[in-house]
C-alpha cells in the first residue's frame, strides 16, 4: 500500500490549561480533498497550524509521504511541499499580485531575469487552473474571492503539493464558492491534496471525498464521504454528551418585553450579518439561540444592545422603539431602562482585564449612585459592595483590588454576571455565558440564569453550547447565515434535530 | 536569548515600580559618565559639580526646583493623555499658546484685584492649551488622523504662530527683539527672593516662585481626576479597552477630547511659570524645550503623579547641575547634557523592558523562597 501524504501520530498540543490537541491521529491520501469538521474550538485550525509549522506539537509525528520531518517554521512546512490559505489572508495590500507572490522567495537583488521567468511561470499556472488573474493588479483592488486566489497561487508557486485551506467560504459570496470549488476540484485532478477545514457540511459533502470530525480537540471519527451522510456528521460533530439538567419550574410567561421586527444588521466590514430577524422575547422566559458561531448571533446581540447601528427594522422594549436605522438608544440608556447585556467576548468587551476587580465590579454602573457622586467615584460603597457581590457569586480568590487579568475564566465570567445580573434588570442578553468555564462554575451560572427567569426577566440566551441552550430554554430559535431557520418550543426537541438546523441542512 | 515568564502577579509593586526604575537610571548614568570620561574629564568629579549645583547653596537649589516646576506641568500632561493610551506629543505647542493665554489674561485684566488675576490667569493658560489641544483630539477621535502625527505638527504651527504674533502683532514696539511689553510689576507672582527676604534669608536673584505651590497642587488635581472620578475611569477604560468602554456605554469620542484638553490645559499651564512667575513677557521660544522633556518625565514616572514629582526632580537636578558643570568644565557642552537626558529616556523608556524580565524574575524567586523557608 502507498503511505499516505500525510500522516499525523499522536500529535498533542496545550495552551496554557487548555489541551487543544489530544492524541491526534491523521492519515491524508494523496490526490484526495480531504475534509476536517468541527465547531469552532474544537482545535482544527490548531492542529492545521501544526502541520504547517506555526505551532510547534507538544508530542507526536509528522511525517510526509512516509518519511518523518520536524517542522519548526511556516518556511519548513513550504520546503516539504506544504502550504496554507489562513483565515485572514497575509497579503500586502499596496503590492501588485505579482509583487506579493514572489515575496521572500525574489531570489535576486535587482529585479530583472528571474522576475520575468517567475512571472512566466505564474501565467502558465494561472492557465492551468483556470484562475483568471491579472498578475500586475494592486490586492487593494482585488475582491476577496480575488486576493483568495492569490494566496492559493502563492502556495502552488511555492511547491505546495499539499494545500490547507482554512474555512475558506467563511468570507465569501455565494458565487465565489462556486469558483473555488471549481479551481480545488481541478487542483485535485492535477495531483494535488487538498485539506478544507470548515464547519459547514455541505461543503464536506460537495467537495471532499474523505472527511475527518474533530470535537473538543479529539479525533472523533475518519470515513469516506460517500459512506456517511450530513445527519450522520451532524451528530458526530455536535456529539451526544449527557445534558447538564437544571431544575428548572414550569414557565409563567408573561407579557411580551421585547420585540424585534425584520431586522437587518451589518458587521464592521460592512457585510449583513442578520438578515430579516423577527423575535419576540415575554417576561419570565428564556429564549435560546442555537447556532453556529459566526451566523450573525453576534451582531444580533450588539444590536439589541446599543452597540451595533440597525440596517434597517426595529427594536421594541416595552412598547417603546429603542432602534431603528435613524436612531438608537446607547447602552448607558439602555441601562437604565432595565437592560443588562453579558457579552460573547469577556475579553475584548465584558472586561478591562488590567483593572481591578472593584473597578469591572461597576463598569457601566460607575456613575450612579452610590458609586459615585457628583462625579467622584466613592470607594468605600464600591469596595464594600465588590466584597458582598464576590461572596454571593463566589468568585476567587475574593480580592477586590486584584488585577482582573489575574482571575481565572470562570471567575472572570462571574464578576461580569454578577455586575449585570445584580441590577435586577427586566431583560437580560446573555452571549456564550459558559465559554472556558469550568464545570463548576457552569452549574452555578445557570442556576443563576434561571433565578432570573423565575422572577420574570425576559432571558435572550446565545450559545454554541447545544446541552446549554437544551437545558436552560424554554422556546429555542436557530440562526443561521443571518436567518432564523427553525423556532421550536423546548419540549421534545432532540440535539439532532437543532443540529441539522444549525448546519443549514433542514 | 533567555526566554523568562514571570507571573505579573506575584511580582511586588515596588520592584517594578521603584527597583526597575532606579536600575535603568543607575545604567544611564553610568553610560553618561562613559561619555564625560571620553571627553576627558573626571565623571566622580562631575557628580560632585552636578550635586552642589543643585543642591550645594541655596539659590542652586532654588534653581533645581524652578526647573522641577517645568516639568512636573508637562509630565503630567503627558501622562493625563497616556492614561488614555493617547500620546501627546504636543506638550511644547501647547506651552507655547498657554503662555499666550496667560498673557493675553493679565494684560488685559490688570485692573483687577491681584489675587483674581493670578487666578484668571492660571484659567487662561489652561484654556489656551487645552484650545490648542483640542484640534488633534477631534481630528483622532472624529478622523482618525493620528494624535502623534498631528500634535507633532500643531508644535510647528504653535511655533509659527507665536513668531507671527510676537514679530507683528504683540511685539514691544519700542524695540526690536521678538518679545512683548513687561507685565505691570504689581501682578507679577511672588517669588522665592520675596519669602526668603521676610525669613530673613537673603539670596541673590532665582526663577524660583509661587508657580511651584501650583505645580505640586497639579500633583494632587491629576491624582484625583485618574483615580478618584468617574472621568478619570472612563478615560481609562477608552484607553484600556474601547470595544469594552462602547459597551458600557462610554464614549470613545468624548473621552478622548476630555484626556486631550486637560493635557493640553496642564502643559499651558508652563505658561504661568514662564510668564507671570519669571520672564514677565512673552519671549520667542520660551517652552524651550520642557515639552519634550516632560515625555521622559512622565515616562520616568510610569505615568504616575507620585512617579512624576520624583523624575521632575531629577530633571531639575540635571538641569541645574549640568548648567554648573559645563561653567566648571569647558570639555563638557551643554549638548553633554542633551545626551545624558537622551540616555535616561533610552533606558528608561525604549529600553525599559531590557532587565524588567530578570529583575522581577530574580525577587519573584527570592520572595518564593523566603515563603517557603
Amino acid at each position: 500500500m502507498v503511505s499516505p501524504i500525510l500522516e499525523l501520530t499522536d500529535i498533542n498540543k496545550s495552551f496554557g490549561h487548555v489541551q487543544a490537541n489530544k492524541n491526534i491521529n491523521l492519515k491524508i491520501n494523496k490526490g484526495t480533498i480531504h475534509g476536517i469538521i468541527g465547531e469552532n474550538g474544537a482545535g482544527k485550525s490548531t492542529l492545521m497550524s501544526i502541520v504547517f509549522g506555526l505551532y510547534q506539537a507538544n508530542s507526536g509525528s509528522i511525517k510526509i509521504n512516509g518519511k518523518e520531518i520536524n517542522l519548526r517554521s511556516p518556511r519548513d512546512s513550504i520546503i516539504n511541499g506544504i502550504g496554507m490559505v489562513h483565515q485572514h489572508f497575509m497579503l500586502v495590500e499596496n503590492f501588485t499580485v505579482l509583487e506579493n507572490i514572489i515575496l521572500g522567495f525574489e531570489g535576486e537583488t535587482v529585479f530583472g531575469e528571474k522576475l520575468q521567468k517567475a512571472k512566466e511561470d505564474l501565467e502558465k499556472l494561472c492557465q492551468t487552473y483556470n484562475f483568471n488573474i491579472d498578475l500586475d493588479a494592486t490586492i487593494s483592488d482585488l475582491s476577496v474571492g480575488f486576493r483568495q486566489r492569490v494566496e492559493i497561487l502563492k502556495s502552488l508557486y511555492r511547491g505546495a503539493e499539499i494545500l490547507i485551506l482554512d474555512e475558506p467560504t467563511g468570507v465569501l459570496t455565494p458565487q465565489e464558492v462556486d469558483e473555488l470549488f471549481k479551481i480545488l476540484r481541478s487542483l485535485k485532478d492535477e495531483g494535488k491534496t487538498i485539506v478544507l477545514i470548515t464547519h459547514k457540511l455541505i461543503e464536506i459533502m460537495d467537495l471532499t471525498s474523505e472527511v475527518s470530525v474533530m470535537r473538543q480537540g479529539e479525533m472523533v471519527g475518519h470515513t469516506k464521504t460517500e459512506d456517511t451522510s450530513k445527519e450522520q456528521l451532524a451528530e458526530m460533530m455536535v456529539g451526544r454528551s449527557v445534558l447538564l439538567r437544571v431544575d428548572k419550574k414550569d414557565i409563567k410567561k408573561g407579557e411580551t418585553i421585547f420585540k424585534v421586527n425584520n431586522l437587518s444588521v451589518k458587521d464592521d466590514l460592512d457585510v449583513t450579518r442578520v438578515k430579516d430577524v423577527n423575535l419576540e422575547i415575554c417576561s419570565g422566559e428564556i429564549l435560546g439561540i442555537a447556532g453556529v458561531t459566526g451566523n450573525g448571533q453576534t451582531e444580533l446581540l450588539e444590536a439589541l444592545s446599543g452597540i451595533r447601528k440597525v440596517e434597517s427594522g426595529s427594536i421594541e422594549l416595552f412598547g417603546e422603539k429603542i432602534s431603528d436605522q435613524n436612531n438608537f438608544l446607547n447602552p448607558r440608556m439602555l441601562k437604565e431602562k432595565g437592560l443588562a447585556h453579558v457579552p460573547e467576548d469577556r475579553q475584548r468587551m465584558g472586561l478591562i482585564s488590567d483593572f481591578k476587580a472593584h473597578e469591572n465590579l461597576i463598569f457601566g454602573y460607575h456613575d450612579q449612585e452610590p458609586y459615585s457622586k457628583s462625579a467622584i467615584l466613592n470607594n468605600k460603597e464600591i469596595t464594600e459592595y465588590s466584597n458582598k457581590v464576590m461572596q454571593e457569586y463566589d468568585v476567587r480568590p475574593n480580592s477586590p483590588n486584584l488585577i482582573t487579568s489575574n482571575f481565572s475564566g470562570g471567575n472572570q465570567q462571574k464578576i461580569i454576571l454578577s455586575r449585570e445580573l445584580n441590577e435586577n434588570p427586566k431583560v437580560l442578553l446573555v452571549g456564550q455565558p459558559t465559554r472556558g468555564v469550568d464545570i463548576g462554575a457552569i452549574e452555578f451560572i445557570h442556576q443563576r440564569l434561571i433565578d432570573m427567569r423565575d422572577k420574570g426577566a425576559a432571558i435572550l440566551l446565545a450559545s454554541v453550547e447545544l446541552d446549554e441552550i437544551l437545558s436552560l430554554s424554554d422556546r429555542i430559535i436557530v440562526m443561521f447565515d443571518g436567518k432564523i431557520v427553525g423556532e421550536k418550543e423546548n419540549k421534545n426537541v432532540t440535539d439532532r434535530e437543532l443540529g441539522l438546523l444549525m448546519a443549514g441542512v433542514a | 536569548m533567555s526566554n523568562i515568564v514571570v507571573d505579573k502577579s506575584k511580582v511586588p509593586w515596588w520592584v517594578s515600580n521603584v527597583i526597575v526604575p532606579l536600575v535603568n537610571l543607575t545604567l544611564a548614568l553610568l553610560v553618561s559618565g562613559l561619555f564625560v570620561f571620553i571627553a576627558g574629564e573626571n565623571p566622580i568629579e562631575a557628580v560632585k559639580l552636578i550635586i552642589y549645583g543643585s543642591f550645594g547653596y541655596i539659590q542652586g537649589f532654588a534653581y533645581t526646583l524652578y526647573y522641577t516646576t517645568n516639568f512636573i506641568f508637562t509630565g503630567l500632561a503627558f501622562a493625563v493623555a497616556f492614561h488614555c493610551r493617547l500620546f501627546n506629543i504636543g506638550g511644547e505647542g501647547q506651552a507655547y499658546i498657554g503662555g499666550l493665554g496667560v498673557f493675553l489674561v493679565a494684560i488685559n485684566l490688570s485692573f483687577l484685584p491681584v489675587p483674581i488675576v493670578w487666578l484668571l490667569a492660571i484659567f487662561g493658560a489652561f484654556l489656551f492649551g487645552a484650545a490648542w489641544a483640542y484640534i488633534p483630539a477631534y481630528l483622532q477621535s472624529k478622523r482618525g488622523s493620528h494624535v502623534v502625527i498631528t500634535t507633532i505638527m500643531f508644535n510647528f504651527i504653535a511655533s509659527s504662530l507665536m513668531i507671527f504674533l510676537l514679530v507683528d502683532v504683540i511685539r514691544d514696539t519700542n524695540q526690536m527683539a521678538p518679545h512683548t511689553v513687561k507685565l505691570p510689576e504689581e501682578i507679577w507672582l511672588p517669588s522665592f527672593e520675596a519669602f526668603s527676604g521676610i525669613l530673613g534669608i537673603k539670596i541673590r536673584y532665582s526663577p524660583l516662585n509661587l508657580t511651584f505651590l501650583l505645580a505640586i497642587a497639579s500633583l494632587f488635581f491629576v491624582w484625583f481626576l485618574v483615580w478618584k472620578t468617574k472621568w478619570g475611569y472612563e478615560m481609562r477604560a477608552v484607553g484600556h479597552n474601547t470595544q469594552a468602554a462602547i459597551y458600557a456605554g462610554i464614549s470613545p469620542h468624548k473621552n478622548i477630547i476630555i484626556a486631550m484638553c486637560i493635557s493640553g490645559g496642564l502643559a499651558g499651564l508652563l505658561g504661568v511659570n514662564e510668564i507671570l512667575g519669571v520672564s514677565h513677557k512673552i519671549q520667542a521660544g520660551f517652552p524651550a524645550g520642557y515639552g519634550f522633556t516632560g515625555i521622559a518625565v512622565a515616562l520616568m514616572g510610569r505615568n504616575h503623579p507620585i512617579g512624576i514629582l520624583p523624575a521632575a526632580f531629577l530633571f531639575g537636578i540635571l538641569y541645574q547641575g549640568g548648567s554648573e558643570v559645563t561653567f566648571e568644565m569647558p570639555n563638557i557642552t551643554r549638548y553633554m547634557f542633551v545626551a545624558v537626558q537622551g540616555l535616561i529616556i533610552l533606558f528608561s523608556g525604549a529600553l525599559e523592558n531590557l532587565f524588567r524580565p530578570q529583575i522581577e524574575s530574580f525577587f519573584v524567586r527570592r520572595l518564593n523562597r523566603e515563603v517557603n523557608a
